[in-house]
């Protein structure tokens, strides 16, 4: 590991102030990086895929870790635990979605350490990402992407680009993007809120900026609105085994079934299969009006692959997404045992 | 009563748990210094240059090792290689010139005061290469080169006849033609490889992870040119090995090199990514099966092709053609064995070495072979059950795999499976049965041990050998009390130091074949010497025939080896596997909800142990079957998955019902207590197992394991 100096954050402003660095492609930089719950940091500043000389240790800020669902909207602050977002009853209840999404990622013990919004910010696990003796155009820009030509078994099939096809690998973001969450931003010009769908970015032909946040920024909270739909959602993950593990393919679904049994509003999102929390609007748009059958389901989902590119290993991720999206509209539908 | 055959629990498990078992690396002599080392990114040709003055200027840096500066060491020729070492090439010698051999190959080594340090030094290391000549990065059959005449004087290759295999598989009214794949896999013990080494003048001591001390001081001893006693190694704990501690790797020399260089005791422990690299793997290999039989199922031609994968600076080859050889009778029988040389890291042998790997293809293929005669895959392999052994063509020492398949059968519940393939559905799974057959030769070796007799009443027993997690303290300090007739808490045994009398290797199943007698032995001997000095009074009282004596011990030492046994007779042990698996019909998921193993492995000293060894067996089958997977880049020549979190193995949430049973045997011949050996067997025939039960779920063939939900879906 390379020496750095550690500081801790007594206040947003010191945080914010820091000028914490976001990009992927500044691994030898001198300058800082947050370090929240540390469950990825500290895997990369090992590996030296990051080498920053200064980290600013979040963990101690005050006021940052409520679950707050007064009203028409879930409030979660950045320093919020996995473990205790998913485990927290009202979320369970009335955010499924996002109860499930977390508790199927990693394992119990990544869970309790690891903050809401380095969750977020989690990088991909493409494997040669994860190589410091690797290219990779993510963090070494103009090096090449290996997985295009090799082995990219777990690589995105969604809003890839001939520079990188890198999975976006985590679980939660997915789930609040059906939800259309939004993201509370703080940095040393104040306070902004963006939508959660406009905080990753695909790689284009920039794949090591990879979100919208700026030198700086901080994720200070997220929030997501409550509907009618938010109460019969889920989530489902499919992996490689039972735990432990990211998605090959997972799907988020939430539903607002009118009394008639047709429904009124559908939000998906899937992930483990894009270069960012993806939303299948054209699916939602075919389920709109009707009832869940299974055979809706299979019909709608059919158009989930739209738009896909595979290279080879990883073509049969846009299948196992559309039978994965099929399985978890039907399974919401049956959310709550009232079959719609 | 004997002790022999009760399930004791292990009686190292305290210390284990409370943390006063010292495993190689937490060994922390004074002034103790760490180092790391820099590995290349590039697969094969020269590092043109080296540039080490940033690491040699980084914090707490002492010292920086490269083939530019480092000791170029004797490297002494073995009079006879060791079983653990590749059959022929020469071992890579680290840091001894600008060549590189495969990408991770380790070029530089930093010591510093602190691990930080090291590895902060070690990255300092910049080395472009010039990448000639151009690196061998494809595993293709088509490049195989059949194995020397080395590997041939161990029956590894290249070809063995009888009979006219491929006129009869041409004649064969009902054949089967397929390829099986399986995927490199790594060991990944929990405990990381570590070396720590000390010199005081010219002796040095190793506290390393090993499976054989004695070798590793052997060896150690000839790579640096000292005589052997010179050189002590010690391990008393080791965190699981299954094969990769076999061998006395290069980090083992680093250790010791910079040690020497440093003038003070050194730590190298390898990270999880060197793990693919310094120390071994199972490599790929693809099976290519030829079976032809009559319609009543009898075999009628077996043939196996096999191409394995070895580096290219040393040949591994290994017994996987030892299944295709002696599982089922056949007169007209072929096998031949090729290896693709490769810039990689050299394999090594791998729980169940060469045996599991060939069973994979076969067992695979029996199944296939069943399907096509509508028969039921016991049966099949009961109407070709060989009554002697048919490769060596000798009889067997035992043999119930007979009782094997009925008592596995009956435990299981084999008789309610539907013969026909997607025949149960519950709910949204689908749900097969599998079975393999196991085997695994048993073997034996030469082996010492001590027993002391002490003033407090206890026996302190003796001998160097290892325990990576088979019980091996357990099942000796049974052995030991039995043969003293002692309670098992006034029996000490320890083991992993050279200095103490010598055994072979831990592996290949062979320790209660070998260290049990030696015990015996040991314990008689000192029975006898006590006799004379204890006017008639009964062992147990040793304490005070000792304190009248005026002894302060009682010791003897004493040796056990195989007799020709393993020469007139076939001596294996055997087992039949069943699973059950669900199939997600959709998501193509596959859970390995039931595995039932029925196991003729000799007497069984201790079930607890061995019921452990083979539910373990079973956890790393799974893993063979479904998940474990080195993906390789050809372009790279690298590993591209090469952390735990991204190389995957079975999580708890993946095991479900495991069970083993042991038919109840005693193998008359290769030893006095009746033993075959457990561990190796253990993992035999599971993924095939699982592999026939999946097709059985779903109707699909994936030859191409592990059978991952991408596999099954495109299958
Ligand atoms: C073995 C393993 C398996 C896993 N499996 C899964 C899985 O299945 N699904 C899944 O979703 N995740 C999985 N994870 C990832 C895990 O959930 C993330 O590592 C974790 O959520 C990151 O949170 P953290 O608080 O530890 O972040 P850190 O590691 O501390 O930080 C991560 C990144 O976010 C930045 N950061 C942190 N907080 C903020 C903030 N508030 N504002 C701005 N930047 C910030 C940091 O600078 C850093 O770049 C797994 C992890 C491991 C190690
Ligand atoms: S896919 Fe992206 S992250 Fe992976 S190697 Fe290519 S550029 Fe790097």
């Amino acid at each position: 590991m390379t020496p750095f100096a550690y500081a801790r954050a007594r206040t947003l402003a010191e945080a914010v102030g820091s000028g914490a660095e976001h990009r992927s492609d500044v691994g030898h930089s001198t300058g800082t990086d947050f370090l929240a719950g540390g469950t990825d940091m500290i895997q990369l500043m090992r590996e030296g895929l990051r080498r920053p000389a200064r980290i600013m240790d979040v963990t101690g800020l005050a006021g940052l870790d409520y679950i707050d669902i007064d009203g028409p909207v879930l409030r979660l602050g950045a320093l919020v635990r996995m473990s205790d977002a998913a485990a927290h009853p009202q979320v369970r209840e009335g955010y499924r979605v996002i109860s499930e999404a977390l508790l199927l990622s990693a394992s119990a013990q990544v869970r309790n350490l690891a903050t809401l919004g380095g969750n977020l910010l989690q990088r991909t696990r493409c494997g040669y990402f994860r190589d410091p003796g690797a290219p990779c155009n993510k963090r070494a820009p103009g090096s090449g992407c290996p997985a295009i030509p090799g082995q990219n078994r777990l690589n995105a099939v969604l809003g890839v680009s001939d520079q990188c096809i890198a999975t976006y690998a985590g679980d939660f973001a997915n789930a609040l993007l059906a939800l259309d969450a939004r993201v509370r931003i703080a940095s040393d010009q104040g306070e902004r809120v963006i939508p959660l769908a406009d905080l990753h970015r695909a790689p284009d032909q920039t794949p090591w900026i990879e979100t919208q946040l700026a030198h700086g920024e901080f994720i200070s909270a997220i929030e997501a609105p409550t509907s009618f739909a938010t109460w019969r959602s889920h989530y489902l993950k499919v992996r490689d085994r039972r735990s432990f593990e990211w998605a090959l393919a997972s799907a988020a679904v939430a539903l607002d079934i009118a009394p008639d049994g047709t429904v009124r509003d559908a939000r998906i999102a899937v992930g483990g299969v894009a270069t960012r929390p993806w939303r299948l609007s054209a699916v939602e748009d075919r389920l709109r009006g009707r009832r869940v059958t299974a055979d809706v389901a299979r019909e709608a989902a059919q158009v989930a692959g739209d738009g896909a590119m595979a290279h080879g290993r990883n073509a049969y991720k846009i299948e196992l997404m559309r039978r994965t999206v099929a399985r978890a509209i039907e399974e919401t539908g049956m959310v709550g045992g009232t079959a719609a | 009563m004997s002790v022999i055959g009760s399930p004791v629990s292990r009686v190292d498990g305290p210390a284990k748990v409370n943390g006063e078992a010292h495993y190689a690396g937490e060994f922390a002599p004074k002034d103790l210094l760490y180092a790391a080392t820099a590995d290349s990114t590039c697969p094969a040709g020269t590092i043109v240059t080296l540039d080490t003055r940033d690491a040699a200027r980084a914090p707490g840096v002492l010292l920086v090792l490269t083939h530019l500066n480092a000791d170029r060491l004797p490297y002494q020729e073995p009079a006879e290689r060791v079983a653990v070492d590749p059959v022929a090439g020469a071992q890579l010698r680290v840091l001894d010139g600008p060549a590189i051999l495969f990408s991770g190959q380790p070029i530089a080594l930093v010591v510093a005061r602190t691990q930080a340090q090291a590895e902060y030094g070690a990255s300092l290391v910049p080395a472009p290469y010039d990448a000639d000549p151009p690196a061998k990065l494809r595993f293709d059959p088509a490049l195989a080169q059949p194995t020397s005449e080395a590997a041939a004087k161990k029956k590894r290759g290249p070809e063995t006849r009888k009979g006219d295999a491929e006129g009869a598989f041409a004649r064969a009214p009902v054949t089967l033609d397929e390829r099986y794949r399986l995927s490199r896999e790594q060991h990944h013990p929990m405990e990381p490889h570590a070396t720590v080494a000390e010199w005081t003048g010219d002796r040095l001591t190793l506290w390393s992870k090993t499976q054989w001390v004695g070798n590793e001081r052997d060896e150690i001893a000839r790579r640096f040119g000292l005589p052997p006693a010179n050189v002590r190694v010690i391990n008393p704990y080791v965190g699981g090995a299954f094969g990769s501690s076999l061998r006395t790797w290069p980090h083992v020399t680093l250790a010791a090199m910079a040690a020497r260089r440093a003038r003070r005791p050194v730590r190298l422990e390898l990270t999880r990514r060197q793990l693919f690299t310094f120390v071994g793997h199972r490599g790929q290999s693809e099976q290519h099966v030829r079976l032809g039989a009559d319609p009543n199922g009898r075999l009628l031609a077996t043939i196996c092709e096999a191409t394995g994968q070895t580096s290219t600076y040393e040949e591994f080859a290994e017994p996987l053609l030892g299944p295709a050889g002696a599982t089922y009778a056949c007169d007209d029988r072929l096998t031949r064995y090729k290896l693709v040389p490769m810039n990689v890291n050299t394999p090594c042998p791998m729980r169940g070495p060469g045996w599991a790997t060939g069973l994979v293809a076969q067992e695979m293929a029996m199944d296939e072979l069943a399907e096509r005669l509508g028969m039921d895959p016991i049966e099949l392999r009961l109407r070709n059950y060989a009554e002697r052994d048919p490769m060596k063509d000798l009889p067997w020492s035992s043999k119930a795999l007979r009782e094997c398949y009925a008592q596995g059968a009956e435990r299981f519940g084999w008789s309610k499976r539907p013969l026909k393939p997607r025949a149960r559905r519950d709910g949204r799974d689908l749900v097969g049965l599998g079975m393999a057959t196991a085997i695994y030769d048993s073997g034996r070796y030469p082996t010492s041990a001590s027993v002391a007799l002490l003033p407090d009443g206890t026996a302190l027993v003796r001998c160097a050998t290892a325990d990576m997690g088979p019980g091996t303290y357990t099942s000796m300090t049974q052995v030991a009390a039995d043969a003293l007739g002692l309670p098992l808490a006034r029996v000490r045994f320890e083991l992993g130091d050279s200095t103490f009398p010598p055994a072979k290797e831990h592996g290949g199943s062979t320790t209660m074949a070998s260290v049990g007698p030696a015990i015996q032995e040991a314990c008689g001997a000192v029975k006898a010497k006590l006799a004379g000095v204890a006017d008639g009074a009964p062992i147990t009282d040793f304490a005070a025939v000792l304190r009248r004596a005026g002894l302060d011990r009682i010791e003897a030492e004493a040796s056990a080896k195989p007799d020709d046994a393993m020469k007139t007779h076939s001596i294996n042990g055997f087992g039949a596997v069943f699973a059950e698996v669900r199939v997600d019909v959709d998501l193509c998921t596959i859970r390995a909800t039931r595995i039932v193993g029925a196991y003729d492995a000799g007497r069984i000293v201790n079930p607890k142990l061995a019921h452990s060894q083979c539910i373990g067996g079973m956890v790393q089958g799974i893993g063979m079957a479904l998940f474990e997977d080195v993906e390789w880049d050809e372009h790279l020549g690298r590993v591209s998955n090469g952390t735990i979190a991204e190389y995957i193995v079975p999580v708890n949430a993946d095991i479900h019902d495991l069970d083993a049973i042991f038919v109840d045997t005693r193998e008359p011949l290769l030893n006095p207590l009746g033993v075959k050996g457990v561990a190796e067997l253990g993992l035999c025939g599971v993924a095939p197992a699982i592999a026939n039960a999946v097709w059985h779920a779903t109707g699909k063939r994936v030859r191409n394991l592990p059978i991952t939900p991408d596999r099954l879906l495109t299958a």
